[in-house]
């Protein structure tokens, strides 16, 4: 693609932490590997310590947000301000909690000259853990049943009520916990519902094999540049740690109904499980790219690329055919940050990289 | 006579050729099943039988060839094609 001037993009989620990272840097890793120097990468982040925003290879300016749960005001705030120093192209959430203000910002950001590829509310609202059943039926996908609960005495005897341990418990926007018994269920209800709020959700638990598919729905109906993973080590919290590109159509088949479903526009991942007679539940799905992204890069399918020529309304990067048996393998390493950065990120929210000084 | 019977006349259900037709198969027995992203590695018998199993090669016929390729008596060698093949099949189905 060619640009007569450089193009700024700005992506959320540099908090590329280890036992859960977000997806922002390996975004920024995707876009600087397809573009170059073409484009300018502004990091965004929320705590002065997230990796991704000192990664000078990836990021050449970062910056802080109001955090999503200031309001959609403060947010807006912000990113104006931002957008006033680095004048953004184009916006790349990768956190979920961010989708719900920003897909409705959208327009008014788009009014000040910054472009977005995101679902509409309502899509982003059938997505949601507690609606996973209404849409799974639509788009004829089998999933766990779930129910949403609000009181942990549902666990006092739910067994008798044919729920079994074990079970999953999770938030209704994140984070979820098997629980093996009443102490366990109690304790992740509690601590969930202190996090995320009410209600908290109740699911089978499936055993099986975890799949994940990351593409990008294309607003019409159309699933476009599916990869799909399967985690081969995770992290504490369930996280990939490494993982493998594998390719089967009955997958790629189960992520186009949803996607037709839904009519999704923009990033996506499909979290499903395989189940001991071979079928695929849905466990749920994101509004984002997943953290393992760069896989995307590695299969020849630069997501994050494809994505952006789809927002310009540019022809789309070539992408190779489903390449399945490329492994990804994260790892530890520390960024020197000199103390200057840290300072500005700290006090005055941004900070210019290093190696974009003169 | 099915060619698929074992000694005693039970007769054994094989792996499908289909489902093992995907699996990606080095000549260092690494084998890789690109739908479910699992990789095992197997030995030179392992894979012999592998082989002929995708090929959709009955018993009687497995067994008569690993006897000739690896100098085993045709007892030893149905009992091992049979235990593999009922891993196989267990693990693709």
């Amino acid at each position: 693609m060619k640009h007569d001037t450089v193009l700024t993009v700005a992506i959320t989620g540099m908090n590329a932490v280890p036992d859960n990272p977000g997806a922002g840097l390996a975004v920024a890793r995707c876009l600087r590997e397809a573009y170059g120097k073409r484009i300018r990468i502004v990091g965004l982040g929320y705590d002065a310590l997230d990796p991704g925003l000192h990664r000078r290879e990836y990021c050449d300016s970062a910056h802080l947000l109001s955090y999503p749960g200031s309001g959609t005001d403060a947010f807006f705030a912000r990113l104006a301000e931002i957008h006033d120093i680095e004048h953004i192209d184009f916006l790349l959430p990768c956190l979920d909690a961010e989708l719900p203000l920003l897909v409705n910002l959208a327009p008014r950001l788009a009014e000040c000259g910054i472009r977005s590829f995101l679902p509409s509310p309502e899509q982003l609202a059938r997505r949601a853990k507690d609606r996973l059943a209404e849409l799974t039926r639509e788009a004829g996908v089998a999933s766990p049943e779930t129910l949403p609960i609000t009181h942990a005495d549902f666990f006092h005897d739910c067994e008798r009520k044919d729920w079994p341990f074990p079970l999953m418990v999770k938030g209704v926007f994140y984070d979820a916990r098997v629980a093996a018994n009443r102490e366990e269920a109690e304790i992740a209800f509690r601590a969930i519902a202190a996090e995320w709020g009410l209600p908290v959700l109740v699911q089978r638990r499936i055993t099986g094999e975890e799949c994940n598919l990351a593409g990008i729905g294309d607003g019409s109906g159309a699933l476009l540049g599916e990869v799909m993973m399967k985690k081969r080590a995770t992290t504490s919290r369930g996280k990939a740690w490494a993982g493998i590109s594998i390719h089967d159509e009955e997958l790629a088949e189960t992520a186009r109904r949803l996607v037709a479903a839904l009519k999704w526009k923009g990033p996506i991942e499909i979290e499903v499980m395989r189940d001991n007679q071979g079928v695929y539940q849905l466990i749920e799905i994101n509004p984002r790219f997943p953290a393992w992204i760069y896989l995307s890069q590695g299969v020849g399918r630069n997501l994050p690329a494809l994505l952006l020529a789809l927002a310009l309304g540019e022809a789309p990067p070539a992408l190779l055919p489903p390449r399945p048996g490329m492994l990804f393998i994260r790892y530890a390493q520390e960024t020197i940050v000199p103390l200057s950065s840290f300072e500005s990120l700290m006090v005055d929210g941004r900070s210019e990289l290093e190696s974009e000084k003169p | 006579m099915d060619n698929n019977q074992d000694r005693q006349g039970k007769s054994l259900e094989l792996p499908k050729p289909e489902n093992l037709m995907r699996l990606a198969l080095s000549d260092s027995g690494f084998v890789f099943d690109p739908v479910s992203g699992n990789s095992f590695s197997v030995n030179g018998s392992g894979m012999a039988i592998l082989r002929r199993l995708q090929q959709g090669t009955d018993l009687t016929r497995i067994v008569a060839s690993l006897c000739e390729e690896f100098e085993v008596d045709a007892l030893a060698a149905e009992r091992d094609v049979i235990e593999f093949a009922n891993l196989l099949r267990n693990t693709f189905r």
